[in-house]
């Protein structure tokens, strides 16, 4: 075996090892063998069974939100700085594409007042434009640069509060990032393996679980229409009328302030608790500092007075302030454990600063994914064996080349997704089945090739060597070709095609690896230990 | 052992007859398209929800559509193919709010075809911490001591019976053969617990925007695909032969996507990967032969195009034969044995290697020739040669003359 040979076979069982490891790891044991091997192979849902959702960001919840904190903050320094105003109101955007249209509205600042106006809201609001409507009416919009950041911190908070609850679930395998569709940023794709009723999860998620600690103003009515004409039609200044939840049939409405004392951002813990004396579930939650601080100073002043749990817009209860509280409450009403704990976990989870709406659901059944791997294993397996059996048949020797060849292409083409963290997919499938074939006609193309060269009348050795560099050509051209459709596949493809383009471009280096290099040096490596060759066993 | 030695068949001798047949197979597909008003896609191009159900005993498909018109669903009911007759795929087309609709099917589903509750737990809902949940109390009030990791173990133990037995638990005394099951649980998870007689096995909500844009997405990332290899081709070859190939790939999709409606067959994500191999193996066989042409043009210089065609063709031949029987082999196996998730899946790659075969040899290579006649044909315009010889090519053309115009065909472009 001549050095250049040795050099040949030492890259390739290099190659294989590094592949062996990408697989199954450095086992110590069997069993080891089986879990490495699970924990590199990442099945996506549609082969593992499991539930993906698609979900559309509301952000123009966050820009009424940061709307509501900045008219609440300019009351303050209007106040502070003697600015007089009538009003001061937002609009209210209800569409996804119009949050950027946000609108802060002041009414009535004196003449005399504007420039101080002026000042203080370019000082201290720097995300708004001031526009004036006339000498004494102004309106602020919010500047590009500020709803672009706030449309991204949204998302990007979002992410991170439903990564929360999901783990608090104990599905520590899920997955929530952007659908990466360039029109739809205010998409996100979560993913839950195993998860085949996805009801509780979306319950979860769905359950803003936004938390309000309302004064309540007055009430309780029994109707909306009876709050509303007690105020003459109209509603006062900073007040809303909130519901409780319909209980048989049943609703109570209070008139409530419109800027919260305490909200779910100011909530350091939550747990569910079960009540010693009557053993119903609660859900008792502990406020951060600063939040504690404020809420002593409010429960003080109000002792007496009624105050409203608000959560997601829905009056939870409307307990009467017995005395100071500082740090921490509780909130009483839920029908089990079950519930408790999930108001808890949403507490502690924080709300999602914009609701979302579903647009996409997918669950498949465990049964159903084991099902069709089954089934496509068999099938296919079945396919290659007789691809095999023939191969070994026509070509004889030159076949168990072909079929190292094709074993090794596998191997490598799986060692490669494990590397990159790749997700096996139906259609990541459909990309191998593609390589399969396409490392078939390689070691075919090359074949043939040779045989053409011996039937010319050449040496053995010369026909091995005209075969390979003439085959090669075509090889070239024909993965070319098929690695540049792939790159416009991954461009401009969405989820699915990409994944085949992914696995489909693996195979082909793979193959051009062991179809011709791998297959080469076993055909060198036959050849060379004998003094003279006169046929070839193909 | 050879299959194919120094064949000499004149295939481009008979590119008519197929030429005539590709036709008729576009043809009858997009009058079939025409006439059922376009592909039937899958609800995940056109949205809608899809629950897939197994039932214990199936009941007939039109009992259970009128189950769910009578709840006002108008739903597309069908026995899933390639599968164990017990299971149904319902489809909901309208534009329904996707969310009520999918909980609306299942509801109405279980009311018809399902066992009453009885205020037990069904364990063909739900997964391993949920039956955990009903389990525990029930055993606790029937004495049998368990400490919390033996229940969930004996809960998976139990939804791992389930998925092997296709997502369906018939009968709760089948549960004794589950590890950990002793017949004193076995009597409390009777107790706690029933086997419903239909299961939820997957299912699928699509708002129709998304369905809209993965199919624009879709269409636009193959087009692009297709663009990139006609360069590429042009490049390393000449662009008639980027052209001819693109032509012939595309002509295969077309006739595909046409016997998919046909067959009255489903274009979904995973039929459109289908297609994307089915692209990939026609290029590749496309290419294998234009690339046999294009070293035969350097060594025969003297011999006429369509001859030197016909050899490249029948030197490729076995190449051909084997690549495509043993891939055709697989896809085979796929279609036959491969289950109901693969079945649209494995009948594109069918359809694909048989029609993407034949037209490297009937499609992408007559069109090269007729270019190639074509530009004869305006080069010198009285002459013969603007017509198609039908003749078998063996019969020598003026060779000499010919020879040079193949030579300077990138020159005359």
């Amino acid at each position: 075996m001549n050095r250049n040979i040795q050099i040949k076979a030492a890259v390739i069982v290099a190659v294989i090892l590094v592949c062996i490891y990408g697989m199954i790891g450095l086992p110590k044991s069997k069993a080891d063998v089986v879990a490495n091997w699970k924990k590199n192979i990442h099945l996506g849902l549609d082969l593992s069974g499991g539930t993906q959702l698609v979900m559309q960001v509301q952000l123009q919840d966050a820009f009424k939100a940061f709307a509501d904190t900045a008219i609440d903050r300019m009351k303050d320094e209007f106040r502070k700085d003697n600015i007089d105003f009538t009003a001061i109101d937002r609009n209210d955007p209800n569409k996804l594409e119009d949050a950027d249209k946000i609108e802060i509205d002041v009414k009535g600042v004196p003449v005399t007042k504007s420039a101080a106006f002026r000042s203080t809201t370019a000082e201290q609001f720097q995300e708004w434009v001031l526009t004036a409507l006339n000498s004494t009416d102004y309106k602020l919009n919010m500047k590009p640069t500020e709803s672009l950041k706030l449309k991204q911190d949204t998302m990007t908070q979002t992410m991170a509060t439903i990564e929360r609850k999901i783990n608090g679930l104990g599905l520590t395998e899920s997955s929530v990032q952007p659908t990466g569709r360039s029109d739809a940023e205010a998409e996100l794709l979560v993913q839950l393996p195993g998860v085949d009723d996805p009801g509780h999860v979306k319950q979860l998620l769905q359950t803003q679980a936004v938390l309000e600690w309302d004064d309540v103003k007055d009430g309780p009515f029994n109707t909306r229409e009876e709050g509303l004409a007690k105020h003459g039609g109209v509603l006062p200044l900073n007040t809303k009328l909130v519901a409780t939840a319909p209980v048989s049939g049943q609703q109570a409405w209070y008139l409530v302030s419109r800027s919260p004392v305490i909200r779910g951002v100011d909530i350091r813990d939550a747990h569910a608790s079960q009540d010693q004396s009557v053993g119903r579930w609660e859900t008792a939650f502990v406020l951060s500092q600063e939040a504690a601080r404020r809420f002593e100073k409010y429960t003080e002043a109000n002792i007496g007075n009624r105050a409203a749990i608000v959560i997601d817009g829905q009056v939870i209860s409307a307990p009467t302030i017995q005395s100071r509280i500082s740090d921490s409450g509780r909130i009483t009403g839920a029908a089990g454990e079950q519930e408790a704990s999930d108001l808890a976990l949403n507490l502690r989870a924080g709300s999602l600063p914009a609701s979302v709406i579903y647009e996409e659901e997918r669950t498949v059944g465990p049964s159903l994914g084991a099902d069709s791997i089954q089934e496509g294993f068999r099938a296919g397996t079945a396919g290659l064996v007789a691809v095999v059996v023939f191969m070994l048949f026509y070509y004889k020797r030159a076949g168990i080349n072909a079929t190292l060849a094709l074993i090794f292409n596998a191997v490598i083409l799986i060692a490669a997704l494990s590397y990159f963290d790749a997700t096996l997919t139906l259609p990541g499938i459909a990309g191998i089945i593609l390589t399969i074939g396409m490392a078939v006609d390689s070691n075919v193309l090359i074949f043939e090739r040779i045989r053409e060269e011996l039937r010319t009348g050449k040496a053995v050795i010369a026909a091995v060597d005209a075969g390979f560099s003439k085959a090669f050509s075509t090889i070239i051209d024909t993965h070319v070709t098929t690695v540049v459709s792939c790159a416009f596949l991954f461009i401009f493809g969405t989820g699915p095609v990409k994944g085949f383009a992914v696995t489909l471009v693996i195979g082909l280096v793979a193959n051009l690896f062991t179809a011709v290099f791998v297959s080469k040096t076993i055909f060198d490596f036959e050849l060379s230990g004998k003094k003279q060759v006169t046929a070839l066993s193909i | 052992m050879e299959l194919f030695n120094n064949t000499n068949f004149d295939f481009l001798g008979k590119k008519w007859p197929f030429i005539i047949l590709s036709l008729i197979l576009t043809a009858a597909g997009l009058v079939s398209l025409a006439a059922r008003g376009g592909p039937r896609y899958g609800i995940d191009f056109r949205g809608g929800a899809l629950v897939t159900v197994t039932f214990a005993q199936r009941p007939p498909v039109d009992k259970v559509r009128a189950t769910l018109d009578s709840k006002g669903l108008n739903a597309d009911v069908q026995e899933v193919q390639g599968k164990q007759d017990d299971i149904i795929g319902i489809d909901v087309r309208d534009d329904l709010a996707l969310q009520a609709a999918r909980q609306k099917i299942v509801d109405s589903l279980t009311g018809s075809f399902g066992l009453p509750s009885n205020g037990k737990y069904n364990v063909n809902s739900g997964g391993a911490g949920a039956l955990a949940d009903h389990l525990r109390d029930p055993l606790q009030a029937a004495g049998v001591p368990v400490s919390d990791q033996q229940l969930n173990d004996w809960a998976a133990a139990i939804m791992d019976y389930r998925t092997h037995h296709s997502g369906l638990i018939r009968n709760l005394d089948d549960l004794k053969s589950v590890p950990g099951i002793t017949p004193q649980v076995l009597n409390v998870v009777k107790q706690a617990t029933y086997a419903d007689t239909l299961a939820i096995v997957a299912t699928e909500v699509v708002g129709p925007k998304i369905g809209a844009e993965l199919q624009r997405k879709a269409v636009l990332a193959v087009l692009y695909a297709l663009g990139g290899m006609l360069v590429y081709i042009a490049f390393r070859f000449e662009w008639i032969y980027g052209v001819a190939a693109v032509i012939a790939v595309f002509h295969d999709t077309i006739i595909t996507i046409g016997l998919f409606s046909l067959f009255n067959k489903e274009i979904s994500l995973t039929v459109v990967a289908a297609l994307l191999t089915l692209v990939g193996y026609s290029m590749n066989d496309t290419i294998v032969t234009f690339d046999r042409i294009r070293e035969n043009l350097k060594i025969l210089r003297r011999e006429a195009l369509e001859p030197l065609i016909n050899r490249s063709v029948n030197q490729t031949l076995s190449r051909t034969v084997l690549t495509s029987g043993l891939t055709l082999l697989t896809a085979l196996a796929l279609f036959l044995f491969g289950g109901q998730v693969l079945n649209g899946f494995s009948f594109a790659l069918v359809c694909g290697i048989i029609v993407g075969t034949y037209s490297s040899v009937f499609i992408a290579s007559p069109i090269l020739i007729f270019w190639h006649n074509f530009v004869e044909g305006r080069k010198n315009p009285g002459g013969s040669a603007v017509s198609v010889p039908r003749e078998p090519a063996v019969v020598p053309k003026p060779v000499k003359e010919k020879a040079k115009v193949s030579r300077s065909a990138a020159k005359t472009k």
